[in-house]
């Protein structure tokens, strides 16, 4: 093959002028455009809403917690797994975030409602709010959420929502990579060098109070029969994946008690850590700002 | 085959036709299908729209061309460009008025990348996507139980695009876009991207 050749393909892009295609991202159209989005009959449209609201903050806060590790990784490598992660996170959350706007008939987008609510508001689980301590616990963090996140959408594939459905069949593709990602990584350094494993073992017993919250029984979903997945169902699937990994990896499951809910609420009724503030500060200042700003 | 003309712009060139007028529709209809399909992705141009499997469809509602694509990522940043240069092209020679609209279900994958677009993707130096185990991950109602299982060891062989050994190793999960994983021949030391099996 000469030069010439291997440049070829790239001679139909010149042809066109446009400096769009060189600033991908620039513009954003609705995600869900030429969708029908009508709520079907009988089901609960403020519950689908709210329920969406908080898969679609699940993906948006991780994915800026993942983005805010590139620059910081180890290799070149894991800078782009990281980052092409991050924006399937973020492709799910732009979808989600759209449902949520539509089904509940406020008007709101994706923008509205990323950039314009308060802490409360958001109703994301605890466990993708801190920052990772160090790559072990990124590894950690991103195995336990990728096999908790993929065993529930892989019941959302059968939602009695359309699009629900449509954007989990979409998911449990990217989410299946995730997972396979992060335990190969828990396993390298679980069953790696003394010092790696150590740290592995370390970053789990951070992450663990967090898990138990994944699995809590969830008000909105018990209001969407057919649409929702119930959380304690997901526990089992989410065990075995995460149990056949430590074993793998030659690390323990670590004990210790669960991070307690505050008068029996914890993310998915608004109350939240610290961190998910630092994150809020970070991923909106910019919008509220220049509200009506465009690059 | 049809002629696009040299870039007049959208007021069209001398190829220029009048789409749901006439009694022609049908022959209108091909055309802007095959203006559609011809299309460049954005990330691999090597490849079109066809060829992928992005486009799904390009149908006529009411005197307008509809094209129907579906984003392969969730988070796909092409999709806006894809909507774009359709609009453009079609624009180009004559539809005035076009539709894109974005389908999510049933969920693009690389099974749907043509024979012709694998053959495309090779002959760039991008190594095909394997099969996918069918019904992967999907449940609910008459899909069966088919959790997708959990990989703990490094993928199946990938042969090479330039020289055809199976002795290559993967060196990043992910790649430049979201499409793509990299690896590494051992036989000829090329490296070269796979686009992975979704």
């Amino acid at each position: 093959m000469t030069d010439d050749d291997d440049f070829a393909a790239y001679q139909s892009l010149a042809e066109e002028t446009e400096d769009h295609r060189w600033a991908f991202g620039t513009g954003f159209s609705d995600p869900l455009e030429g969708i029908d989005t009508s709520v079907p009959v009988g089901v609960d449209a403020a519950a689908l809403a709210a329920y969406c609201l908080a898969l679609g903050d699940d993906a948006l806060i991780y994915s800026h917690r993942l983005q805010q590790w590139v620059t910081r990784l180890p290799e070149l490598e894991e800078e782009t797994a990281l980052a092409n992660i991050a924006l399937d996170l973020l492709g799910q959350a732009r979808m989600l975030l759209s449902r949520a706007g539509q089904a509940e008939g406020t008007g709101w987008d994706e923008d509205r409602l990323a950039f314009f609510r308060t802490e409360g508001e958001f109703r994301n689980v605890r466990l993708v709010e801190p920052a990772d301590a160090d790559f072990a616990e990124l590894a950690g963090r991103l195995l336990i959420f990728s096999a908790w996140r993929l065993a529930l959408f892989g019941e959302l594939t059968g939602s009695a929502d359309p699009v629900l459905a449509a954007i989990a069949g979409k998911a449990v593709k990217e989410l299946a990579y995730h997972r396979d990602y992060a335990a190969q990584w828990v396993i390298r350094l679980g069953d790696g060098t003394a010092l790696s494993h150590a740290r592995m073992q370390a970053a789990l017993a951070a992450i663990w109070p967090l898990l138990d919250e994944l699995f809590r029984a969830d008000a909105v979903a018990a209001r969407l029969p057919g649409v929702a997945a119930d959380p304690a169902g997901l526990r089992a699937e989410v065990d075995g994946v995460v149990d056949a990994v430590l074993g793998a990896a030659t690390l323990d499951r670590p004990g210790g008690a669960p991070l307690a809910s505050v008068g029996g609420q914890a993310g998915r009724e608004g109350v939240h850590t610290e961190a998910l503030g630092y994150v809020l500060a970070e991923l909106q200042s910019v919008a509220r700002a220049y509200p009506d700003a465009t690059w | 085959m049809v002629t696009r003309g040299a870039g007049d712009g959208v007021t069209g060139g001398p190829e220029q036709v009048t789409p749901g007028a006439g009694d022609d529709v049908t022959t209108e209809l091909e055309l802007a299908r095959e203006i559609a399909a011809a299309v460049p992705d954005p990330e691999l141009p090597m490849v079109t729209l066809a060829d992928l499997g992005i486009l799904r469809r390009v149908t006529a509602e009411d005197g307008r061309v509809v094209v129907t694509i579906t984003p392969t990522y969730s988070g796909c940043p092409a999709l806006r460009e894809m909507a774009y240069d359709l609009r453009y092209r079609l624009g180009r020679a004559g539809f005035a008025d076009v539709i894109v609209r974005t389908e999510l279900a049933p969920a693009w994958s690389s099974d749907q990348i043509t024979p012709e677009g694998r053959a495309k993707l090779a002959a760039a130096g991008l190594a095909p996507p394997h099969p996918v185990e069918p019904n992967q991950g999907q449940r609910g109602p008459g899909r069966g139980p088919v959790p997708i299982p959990l990989t703990m060891a490094l993928p199946q062989f990938v042969a090479c695009p330039r020289c055809g050994s199976l002795d290559t190793v993967r060196t990043a999960a992910f790649g430049p876009t979201a499409c793509t994983a990299l690896f590494r021949c051992r036989t000829c030391l090329e490296p070269f991207e796979y686009v992975k099996d979704i």
